[in-house]
């Protein structure tokens, strides 16, 4: 049985997904129930998964059909993959609890083909983080954008040209990685990554190889929004819906960051990456750019869903940035940021789509007065909020603490200031909304806001503001993600100790 | 030195007790029930604080690990002396000031006075987090928590004001703590491999002189709660919140906790070795001097009572600072005296000022002549308090300036000598004419009606409280006397 979980956990999702939007003419509510409890199987396997690579030290290997590499298909389930896998299964299976009642309102008869499409993103996102074979990779990674640009496609009105403007980019930055994988096999005969790691030590010379790093590692830039190549990133995500935005903004950028991860350390080794290549430099500043584009534009905006797509930028930034340190503290950083972000950016669009939901409006004023109505609502908020700042014990603080210290240990001073300056943009951006959250309307009327939020009876002015929180089955879950945030924190040391030092090969310090 | 180690959850239970405390203040039906609760929690934070007071005096330490974040660092608690004193003044302070907060919230019927309490349990609990810190990342996170406890408490009024206030605080705070501490805190981890605190110091031998004056003005600068110009403009701008959340978190908590963690890294971190090897001890001495000089100017020229008192505060947690890096055993004694010593006659003044407030309306010192004859209690409480703070006797202040002075000698800086008589002066020169215009003018200039009609019984309580403290602090300054002694010899040794 354990043997088959690394096929069990990506054909769950895929086979229910037709399943899931067959069901829906059937009944309502089959579609929720089928994909809750197919999401709930795949995350049972990541976590068995995960704790069998841990406690035996050893990559689990699954031929699939029984074809054995490099002709057959191979998922391989190492220690970064496993971790990487829990992460989309437990975001995108907790997502879609806590947004039942918003897919219900938005789609009544469609819920069998939002569902069958959000199960089916998880279940590419799945194959594109176990696989062990880089044609297949492309392939699971066009299933992950084409059911990505349906899921928002499904958005409001301007969500059709966000998505076709999404569409264009997408399928270039696809189109690069696959280019750059027929260059690889052209130079090696193989598409297996094990086998190509053997032979890229003997090629490293080689222009055909250079060529497939560059365009392989570009086409991924582009999925992942770095900049400049980030414009479609911001539109898509603002102009889905919450339920969409809420599994592809947190997972899509952060699974991509893995991939990259992947192929620069299993394909092309840390030794061609880091060493014979003399491109870090560049690319950290490219990500020290981002990062600062990221922020700075988060700053511009109004609408607190564009916000934090700008945000989700300058994530991007951090993580590209510290694996591109290229030692150890600031690899572990980066794999780390992939959970803890995933994690952060799950909070925040969980956040917003109860704003949204409530209060009907997604700018930055519809937030007045928020703080007296929905008091856990916004601790959970203020929560996530300081963890994207940065502020112990939250998970955002340890992640922000490996990618400085591995700065400071590469002597990189520019990519701790960015990551300072974020960090710092970042308090301004939030707090922003708390003081509208906080003072308005109250803050207009100079004879002070008597009822503020006061519903303990303690006090004799009767709130004006009645506490009225998001319904219980949006509550709890966002809750429960705000909560990870700190376990996340608290056990980081745990996770770099027994995980993510494991996914770093030895040769780097 | 035997140093005795004991492993105790003490200290961790000291942090925890307020904020268990929470769920009963929000839940409570009355308001009596509800300050029931801070008084439970902040009398058995005393307690706990108080019964590892006897194991500190001898030279002991107590020890706990709550969670073990990297296998050389963890979320840590460990009491030692320096710790202590500020543990024992700020819980004996919270005390006094849940008292008094109930008399001024409500006579002056202040809306949310549950998040009032609620945020002011937090903080408690951040301060006693930072005194009791066995390590740098351990002070780091209690003192964010404590920075964003006390946003919601500056804010209070909700007004136009205090968004402004609030603005600053955070820019300065947050800022400052992000900004110059957090990277300060990672560079030295990477130099260094540790942030526990020591007695030496762990930078030594590690960093070069210009790497070590940089961490160290980061950090100076970086805690900015400890309002070292030019960080210091939050203090008066924070004013804006109710006089008890002025009173113990701006006169004692906070900006102690700005002061402790300044010296606690200096000592633990930096270490004194290396302070004055590298002649770092000697530019913080200067920047510390500016700060006590031109606050106390600046606090001449305020007419509002409460911004005097936060530019006077300003001046004196410079005191602490230079105190401390003079490096001599009598300046370091009497700097980390005047964390005690200060706190009780400032809290004093604020409880007065917040009193008169309360009886009268009255913000401006302008608008009080007279003003002692019909409030004697409290004006005469704000003299005792002016005294302590100035530095003469009867009063406990003299004796941390004592050492400070004594500290100035030692260390062979004449200078500084007379940095701090002329401060001494300065205070002298803005607190007296409060006092003088209060009770002595002629009947034409009186503004009040000469009867007698203090503040509530709850709000003159409190400060007769600190005021007594402050006197008795003079002939019994033992307890935070030998405190300091001993935070001395850990660092200094001998």
């Amino acid at each position: 049985m354990t043997r088959h979980l690394p096929a069990l956990i990506i054909v769950i999702p895929l086979l229910s997904a037709l399943v899931t939007s067959g069901s829906g003419w059937f009944n309502q509510k089959a579609p929720f129930r089928i994909a809750v409890s197919a999401l709930l199987l795949s995350l049972l396997c990541a976590v068995l998964m995960l704790i069998q690579v841990v406690t035996t030290g050893i990559a689990m290997e699954y031929r699939m059909a029984g074809w054995a590499g490099p002709m057959g298909i191979v998922y391989v389930i190492d220690h970064l993959s496993a971790i990487v896998l829990v992460v989309i299964t437990s975001v995108s299976c907790l997502n879609l609890v806590a947004q039942r009642k918003n897919i219900h309102a938005e789609f009544k008869d469609k819920q069998g083909a939002f569902n069958a499409l959000y199960v089916l993103f998880t279940a590419g996102l799945i194959g594109m983080t176990a696989t062990g074979d880089a044609f297949n990779l492309y392939v699971l990674l066009e299933i992950v954008s084409l059911s990505g640009y349906a899921l928002i496609g499904l958005g409001n009105t301007r969500a059709p040209l966000a998505t076709l403007n999404y569409l264009f980019l997408g399928t270039i930055g696809a189109t690069f990685y696959l280019l750059g994988v027929g260059y690889l096999y052209i130079a090696t005969g193989t598409l297996n990554m094990a086998e190509l790691t053997t032979m890229i030590p003997k090629l490293m010379d080689s222009g055909v190889i250079l060529f497939a790093f560059i365009i392989c590692v570009t086409g991924l830039f582009v999925k992942m929004a770095l900049f400049p190549v980030h414009g479609w990133l911001p539109d898509a995500y603002s102009q889905a819906t919450p339920a969409a935005a809420g599994l592809i903004a947190p997972l899509t950028t952060k699974v991509t960051v893995y991939i990259l991860i992947r192929i620069c350390m299993t394909v092309f080794t840390p030794e061609y990456t880091f060493d014979h290549l003399d491109i870090s430099g560049f690319i950290v500043l490219v990500a020290v750019v981002t990062i600062v584009f990221g922020s700075l534009s988060a700053l511009a905006q109004k609408n607190v869903k564009k916000m934090l797509t700008y945000i989700i930028i300058a994530e991007v930034g951090y993580m590209v940035g510290g694996f591109f340190l290229g030692n150890r503290l600031g690899i572990s950083g980066a794999i780390l940021h992939i959970i803890n972000d995933a994690a952060m950016t799950l909070a925040l669009f969980l956040a917003a789509g109860i704003f949204i939901w409530k209060t009907g409006g997604e700018s930055r004023s519809d937030l007045k007065g928020l703080f007296a109505k929905m008091p856990f609502t916004m601790a959970g908020f203020v929560l996530a909020a300081l963890s994207v700042v940065g502020v112990p014990p939250t998970c955002g603080f340890f992640s922000k603490w490996y990618l400085i210290s591995g700065g400071v240990q590469a002597g990189n001073y520019l990519f701790v200031a960015a990551l300072i300056f974020s960090s710092l943009v970042n308090a301004v951006l939030f707090f922003r909304l708390f003081e509208i959250a906080y003072f308005e309307p109250f803050g207009e009327d100079e004879d002070h806001a008597h009822g503020h939020g006061n519903s303990h009876g303690s006090h004799h002015h009767v709130g004006a503001l009645a506490i009225k929180e998001a319904p219980l089955d949006m509550l709890v879950p966002f809750l429960a993600a705000c909560m990870a945030l700190i376990v996340l924190g608290l056990y980081s040391g745990t996770i770099i100790t027994n995980i993510i030092q494991f996914a770093i090969p030895t040769g780097v310090i | 030195m035997p140093m005795e180690t004991v492993f105790s959850v003490k200290p961790f239970l000291a942090v925890l007790v307020s904020l268990i405390a929470i769920p009963g203040i929000i839940s409570s039906r009355s308001q009596n029930i509800r300050e029931s609760w801070t008084f439970a929690a902040a009398g058995i934070k005393l307690v706990l604080v108080l019964s590892m007071l006897p194991l500190v005096l001898n030279k002991g330490v107590v020890e706990y690990t709550v969670f073990q974040v990297f296998p050389n660092l963890g979320i840590t608690f460990r009491v030692d002396a320096f710790g202590m004193l500020f543990a024992l003044v700020a819980s004996s302070l919270w005390i006094v000031t849940s008292i008094y907060s109930i008399g001024y919230m409500r006579s002056l019927d202040e809306h949310s006075q549950t998040r009032y309490f609620c945020f002011f349990a937090v903080a408690l609990s951040a301060t006693i987090g930072v005194a009791f810190s066995a390590n740098l990342l351990t002070m780091y996170l209690f003192y964010e928590m404590l920075s964003l406890a006390t946003y919601p408490l500056v804010t209070h009024h909700q007004d136009k004001e205090a968004r402004s206030s609030g603005r600053k605080y955070l820019f300065y705070i947050l800022g400052g703590s992000i900004g110059f501490a957090l990277p300060a805190m990672l560079i030295t981890y990477h130099f260094t491999g540790t942030l526990d605190f020591t007695g030496h110091g762990v930078m030594a031998g590690h960093v070069t002189s210009g790497t070590a004056l940089v961490l160290s003005l980061m950090f100076l600068f970086g805690f900015a709660k400890v309002g070292i110009m030019p960080m210091h403009s939050w203090l008066p701008a924070a004013m804006v919140a109710p006089t008890p959340v002025s009173a113990l978190l701006h006169a004692v908590a906070v900006v102690k906790v700005g002061a402790f963690s300044v010296v606690r890294v200096f000592t633990g971190i930096v270490g004194t070795g290396v302070l004055a090897d590298y002649n770092i001890s000697l530019v913080v001495c200067v920047i510390a001097s500016f700060t006590v000089i031109v606050a106390s100017m600046i606090a001449l020229s305020q007419d509002e009572l409460k911004r005097r008192l936060a530019f006077s505060t300003i001046g004196q947690l410079s005191y602490i600072v230079l105190g401390v890096a003079l490096l001599s055993k009598s300046g370091m004694t009497g700097g980390m005296l005047h964390i005690a010593m200060h706190a009780f006659g400032k809290i004093t003044l604020f409880f007065c000022a917040g009193a008169i407030f309360c009886a009268t309306g009255i913000k401006y010192i302008s608008k009080m002549k007279g003003i002692g004859r019909r409030m004697p209690i409290t004006m005469t409480a704000f003299l005792i308090g002016s005294l302590s703070v100035v530095g003469l006797p009867p009063c406990g202040g003299f004796i941390s300036k004592w050492y400070l002075v004594l500290g100035t000698i030692e260390a062979g800086h004449i200078a500084f000598l007379f940095v701090l008589l002329s401060s001494s002066f300065l205070n002298a020169a803005y607190f007296f004419p409060v006092f003088y215009n209060a009770f002595f003018c002629s009947p034409e200039e009186m503004l009040f009606e000469d009867k007698v009609n203090e503040a509530p019984l709850w709000c003159v309580v409190p400060l007769v409280i600190t005021a007594g403290i402050s006197v008795v602090l003079f002939f019994y300054p033992q307890p935070f006397l030998n405190l300091a002694k001993l935070a001395v010899q850990n660092v200094l040794g001998g």
